[in-house]
């Protein structure tokens, strides 16, 4: 029997939701790290009891966790707790050093972006979004930032190096920040081709890179976004999530700020799939486990309104890669719902009948194990809910 | 000796409950006290001061007997109250944000 293992991040701490196969009765564990916003927890593809998680706070700054037993214990990387001394000598506090790459060898760095008044401003690192690990290596993990760049670790989180070829594009003064900060909050990695990976940037739009992370490109075409100058502008669009299915990784999916897109070119050209969706506008966006062509979004009715139109908490389905949409409303609160579901608040499992999870702002997990047909709260009264991550365990 | 209160959040992420006692070679100042505390709490590296700059956070205040400490230079030495170990220094978050 297999196990699941639902990982959430939240405003005042993370919880580790698990259960068994069924799917049915769950056990809740947490708060950890109580009162720290949890942006972001994901556990390795090469070890999933390794677990990254991102905690962070406006008074505190930056810390990065890490669990190698599945969520029950946790240390910084590289500072073993009550110990003043460790096998490579001192413990420095590198896990929590994210320094933008200002040298001249490593690419073209960029000192400024735009403001949200139109001047320039300089890159001022804020906090980690997302921890995208290896899909082979557990010791390598890549964190998308805020302000907008990328990170890499090859130590296992003990210290991070940027991949400043992004920031160097030469795009960046152009980049702007949405409305929750300039974040890198998407990294997607191609299972077929170590060398390619996208990432998503609010609000400069989807970039990939074809060598590992030295240079990229923007890949933006057919998007159409009306609250920039040019609406086909190379960049500068909010994008607010990207999703791939594992088998098919040239075909993307992505919930921009208004409309849901889709790309079978790697991100080359762009169409839109919104279709007959009640609003186009929403954070996540993600793939049915082993249907590629059946895919997820929750339409929240607006950028100044962000809750689901008319009260009603409705995930849509597509069973044709986007265009025609199914509402899946049964054990979803259909009146009087006043939530939001953020851009990182949605997951699959990998299991033979896919089950799909979602976390609100109003602390709601929803958990479906028949891929969406019937839903269920795993808990009901979390803090707000910033990010939902799930393994499948054996 | 000198006594430090951490801020809630700080003492759950150094593990510790109640004061930190630390002790200071040479002049205790905020730099001095601040390099000693990371020294034994290397996992409090960045949360108190920059990384980089080594300014401290701009949301965290240090008090002490009565004053606040925040704005004097990190050289200056710190009253001898705290010197001594008769007073802590207080590093507290400032109340922002609710």
């Amino acid at each position: 029997m297999s196990k699941l293992r639902v990982l959430v991040g939240t405003r005042k701490g993370a919880f580790i939701l698990t259960s068994d196969g069924k799917r049915e009765k769950w056990d809740v564990s947490g708060p950890h790290f109580a009162g720290w916003e949890m942006y972001h927890l994901k556990g390795s593809p090469a070890d999933p009891n390794r677990i990254y998680a991102s905690q962070t706070s406006g008074w505190f700054g930056q810390v990065i966790q890490r669990s190698d037993d599945g969520g029950k214990t946790w240390t910084q990387p590289g500072t073993p707790p009550g110990e003043r001394t460790t096998p490579e000598g001192m413990p420095k506090g590198e896990s929590n050093k994210f320094v933008y790459d200002i040298s001249t060898e490593t690419g073209k760095p960029l000192t400024t972006h735009q403001w949200y008044d139109g001047t320039q401003h300089p890159w001022e690192f804020k906090r980690v979004w997302h921890l995208e690990p290896s899909l082979t290596d557990p010791d390598t993990v890549y964190a998308g930032v805020e302000d907008a760049a990328l990170f890499r670790s090859k130590d296992g989180g003990k210290s991070w190096q940027e991949l400043s070829g992004l920031r160097g594009h030469g795009s960046g003064p152009g980049w702007q920040p949405g409305a929750g900060g300039m974040c890198l909050h998407t990294i997607v990695l191609d299972p077929s081709n170590p060398q390619r990976m996208f990432i998503a940037i609010s609000a400069a739009g989807a970039f990939r890179t074809d060598d590992a992370g030295r240079t990229w490109r923007p890949i933006n075409r057919g998007l159409k976004s009306q609250y920039i100058p040019n609406p086909e502008a190379e960049v500068g669009h909010c994008v607010h999530r990207i999703a791939m299915h594992r088998s098919r990784p040239s075909v993307l999916f992505m919930q921009k700020h208004w409309d849901v897109m889709r790309s079978d070119n790697a991100g080359d050209l762009w169409q839109e799939v919104s279709g007959n969706l009640p609003t186009d506008f929403g954070f996540v966006i993600d793939v049915h486990a082993h249907e590629p062509e059946t895919i997820y979004v929750v339409p929240i009715k607006s950028d100044g309104e962000h809750f689901p139109p008319d009260g009603k908490l409705r995930v849509y389905r597509s069973r044709s890669g986007g265009n025609e949409w199914e509402a899946l409303t049964k054990g979803l609160p259909q009146s009087d719902c006043y939530v939001n579901v953020l851009r990182d608040a949605m997951a699959v499992d990998s299991l033979d009948r896919c089950g799909v999870y979602f976390g609100t702002t109003g602390g709601q997990v929803y958990a479906s194990a028949d891929a969406g047909d019937t839903w269920a709260p795993i808990v009901r009264d979390l803090p707000a809910v910033l990010s939902v991550e799930v393994q499948a365990l054996p | 000796m000198i006594r430090v209160i951490l801020p809630p959040h700080l003492r759950g992420l150094a593990r510790v409950s109640g004061e930190v006692k630390l002790e200071i070679e040479g002049q205790a100042t905020q730099r001095s006290v601040i390099d000693a505390l990371e020294a034994s709490y290397p996992m409090l590296r960045g949360t108190i001061r920059d990384h980089v700059t080594q300014q401290r956070r701009p949301f965290l205040r240090f008090f002490a007997c009565e004053e606040d400490l925040s704005h004097e230079p990190p050289d200056a030495p710190l009253p001898d109250a705290v010197a001594s170990g008769a007073e802590p220094l207080l590093i507290l978050g400032a109340i922002a944000g609710g």
